[in-house]
């Protein structure tokens, strides 16, 4: 079985996240790391190499897009378990949309199975810390012409069947289907493993490939912040909220307090 | 006019808020015309969706029946929206595509773009009449104004992006026969399980929020009491789904609902930057918390430093009595 796991490399949600004067996101100033989210991603598909078992040859291979540190992104990738993994970077790729972006990750799936193997299983995380769009999966499927099995909260295979658990807007569904497919996971899919030092040493072994947009056949007019099917034309801080007013219950006093604010407010 | 099109949010025909939201918002941009993807049994009658669409403005409403599709994920909605924009284009012309910024509704737009080959915004807060969209980026601490250049714009908006207008609309039918490939029906539905009615107002939709997190305990009771005394829907942090206290789609964060009433109440909740991404863009915020060191205390217009377990009742006592 091959699986592609896709991760992505974001600045660190509890830094101090800022934008560029272009507009674009600064993924240099900032920390970076393995998006949380697509650890869950990483999990589920170790998961699925260790079902199959021994006797079958299973290759997970990490893909992440993204600037020079984005290697970081895969590395962890490979330190968790993965087996191989490809970074495409290309500067022409900065500023890239949702469009460009699912355009890279299927050309470089695309070289994958061509170099390895078919993917039956393209996984993916549910969004972005960053974006946070949680579009690219389905986009991939849509470009790879593969069914997608999304958000999945409870991932489930016999064979090359696979169901999921998925929470909808406003109901709770199983959905079914076969591989090959692209499958979404939430972070309610269970706890992604810590890296052991085993493991750590173990990745520094494992192949990891840098490919550019002229590896994969992209022509760099396609893609980039210039190419992009939207703009962003402003981006502002929010203002900070003015600070409040927080008393300390005693005997009472917090619960009368608060009945008061909530009436001067029209609340009540 | 250039056509707008307006995916309904529905449940088995029962027109969802957003839909209204989406519509006031399409009449800025040109002439919406609702898409109805459903049993076409719910499209008319003096309380079918068209009645409903029709009260805000839809001047058309495309009826696609879902008997032959509804079994599938996401991908036969998204051949419907490529062919009825193919037709609407043919038309007078297509200035956009408003799809609800559910999980589903942004997945059909992720599939639309590549298809139609148009940009998409996603998450949207508001829309201006030249297709300005406004997001709310980065747990909320940014704001952002972006335009599609390319295509027809596909743009999916939040919940509450817009006050829903009244505007009477002609409402002509057009019943409409898709085309959906075999290649649509490969992630099929098995089972779906509506969620149950809580009988509180709807987590996303609800003018005032009251949310609980580890600081509970494990008890719900006080904050459920305070959200029925002010009428309001109940929230919980991810520890507290985590620790099956509550249902996951009670969840308000970055991997939950996006919340922004007019007054969001955090008890027992720490702030953390992933739950401030679902409820700092609320009016109004108010916590009660033991530690007042707690972050949630920096975005708070009031704060009460204290056990929620005495706070809350007391209080909501007190709220019970004042409205009498
Ligand atoms: C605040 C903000 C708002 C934006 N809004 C828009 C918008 O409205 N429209 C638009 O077209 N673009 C937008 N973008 C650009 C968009 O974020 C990028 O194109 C991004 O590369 C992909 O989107 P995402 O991070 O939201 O991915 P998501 O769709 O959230 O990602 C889901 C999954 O796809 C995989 N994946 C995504 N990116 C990569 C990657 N680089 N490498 C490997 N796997 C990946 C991962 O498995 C991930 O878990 C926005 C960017 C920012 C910072
Ligand atoms: C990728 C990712 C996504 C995430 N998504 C979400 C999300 O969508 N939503 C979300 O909420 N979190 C999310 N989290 C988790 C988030 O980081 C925090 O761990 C979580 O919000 C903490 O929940 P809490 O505030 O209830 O618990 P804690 O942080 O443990 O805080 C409990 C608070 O309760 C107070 N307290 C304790 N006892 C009492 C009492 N008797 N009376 C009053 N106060 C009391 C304490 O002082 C403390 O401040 C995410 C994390 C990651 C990494």
């Amino acid at each position: 079985m091959n699986i592609v796991v896709c991760v992505k490399y974001v600045p660190d949600a509890t830094a101090d996240r800022q934008f560029e004067s272009d507009n674009t996101v600064d993924r240099v100033g900032v920390d970076g790391l393995l998006s949380e989210l697509d650890e869950y991603a990483v999990e589920q598909a170790l998961q699925l190499k260790e079902k199959a078992g021994e006797g079958t040859e299973t290759v997970v291979t990490a893909l992440t897009i993204g600037p020079e540190k984005a290697v970081d992104a895969v590395r962890k990738a490979l330190q968790m378990g993965a087996d191989k993994a490809v970074h495409v970077s290309d500067e022409a790729i900065a500023g890239s949309d949702y469009v460009a972006t699912s355009l890279v990750l299927a050309k470089a799936i695309e070289k994958i199975a061509a170099d390895s193997g078919s993917p039956d299983v393209v996984m993916c995380g549910m969004a972005s810390t960053d974006a946070s769009g949680g579009v690219v999966p389905a986009m991939l499927a849509e470009r790879l012409g593969l069914p997608q099995v999304t958000l999945a909260s409870v991932v489930e295979t016999q064979g090359d069947q696979v169901r999921v658990k998925r929470d909808g807007d406003t109901a709770t569904e199983v959905i079914g289907g076969t591989m090959p497919l692209v499958l979404s996971v939430t972070d309610q899919s269970g706890e992604a493993r810590y890296p052991s030092f085993k493991g750590i040493m173990a990745a520094k072994k494992k192949p990891l490939e840098t490919w550019s947009l002229g590896d994969l056949g992209v022509d760099a007019g396609q893609v980039g912040l210039a190419a992009a099917w939207t703009t962003v034309e402003d981006t502002t801080a929010r203002p900070p909220r003015t600070a409040g007013e927080i008393v300390k219950d005693e005997d009472g006093s917090g619960a009368t307090a608060l009945t008061e604010f909530l009436a001067s407010k029209k609340f009540i | 006019m250039s056509e707008v099109l307006v995916l309904i949010d529905h449940v088995d025909g029962a027109v969802r808020k957003p839909t209204y939201e989406l519509l006031t918002i399409a009449k800025r941009l040109g002439e919406p015309s609702a898409v109805f993807i459903g049993p076409a049994a719910r499209a008319g009658g003096a309380d079918g969706v068209t009645e409903k669409v029709k009260q805000y403005g839809a001047e058309k409403v495309y009826v696609v029946d879902d008997a032959q599709i509804k079994g599938y994920l996401v991908a036969p909605k998204a051949e419907v929206l490529q062919q009825i924009a193919a037709q609407a284009l043919g038309n007078g012309g297509l200035a956009a595509i408003l799809i609800p910024s559910s999980a589903e509704g942004k997945e059909i737009g992720a599939r639309l773009a590549i298809k139609i080959e148009s940009g998409l915004i996603t998450d949207a807060v508001d829309v201006t009449a030249d297709g300005v969209a406004t997001q709310s980026v980065f747990a909320g601490n940014f704001t952002l104004t972006g335009k599609v250049t390319k295509g027809t714009p596909i743009i999916t908006v939040k919940p509450n992006s817009a006050a829903p207008e009244e505007s009477a609309g002609a409402g002509a039918v057009v019943e409409f026969a898709a085309t959906i490939s075999d290649a649509a029906k490969k992630a099929q539905i098995v089972a779906s399980q509506p969620r149950q009615a809580t009988g509180r107002p709807e987590l996303t939709e609800a003018a005032i929020v009251v949310s609980g997190g580890r600081g509970t305990g494990g008890n719900f009771e006080p904050v459920e009491a305070l959200a029925d005394a002010l009428g309001a829907a109940v929230g919980a942090s991810r520890a507290a789904v985590d620790s099956g206290w509550m249902p996951h789609s009670f969840q308000v964060g970055q991997t939950g609902k996006t919340v922004s009433p007019q007054l969001y109440v955090a008890n027992g909740i720490s702030g953390a930057i992933q739950h401030r991404a679902g409820m700092q863009t609320s009016k109004t915020i108010v916590a009660v918390n033991k530690d007042e060191e707690a972050p949630i205390f920096e975005l708070v217009d009031f704060g009460v430093v204290g056990d929620l377990h005495t706070v809350l009742p007391a209080a909501t006592e007190q709220i019970v009595k004042r409205k009498g």
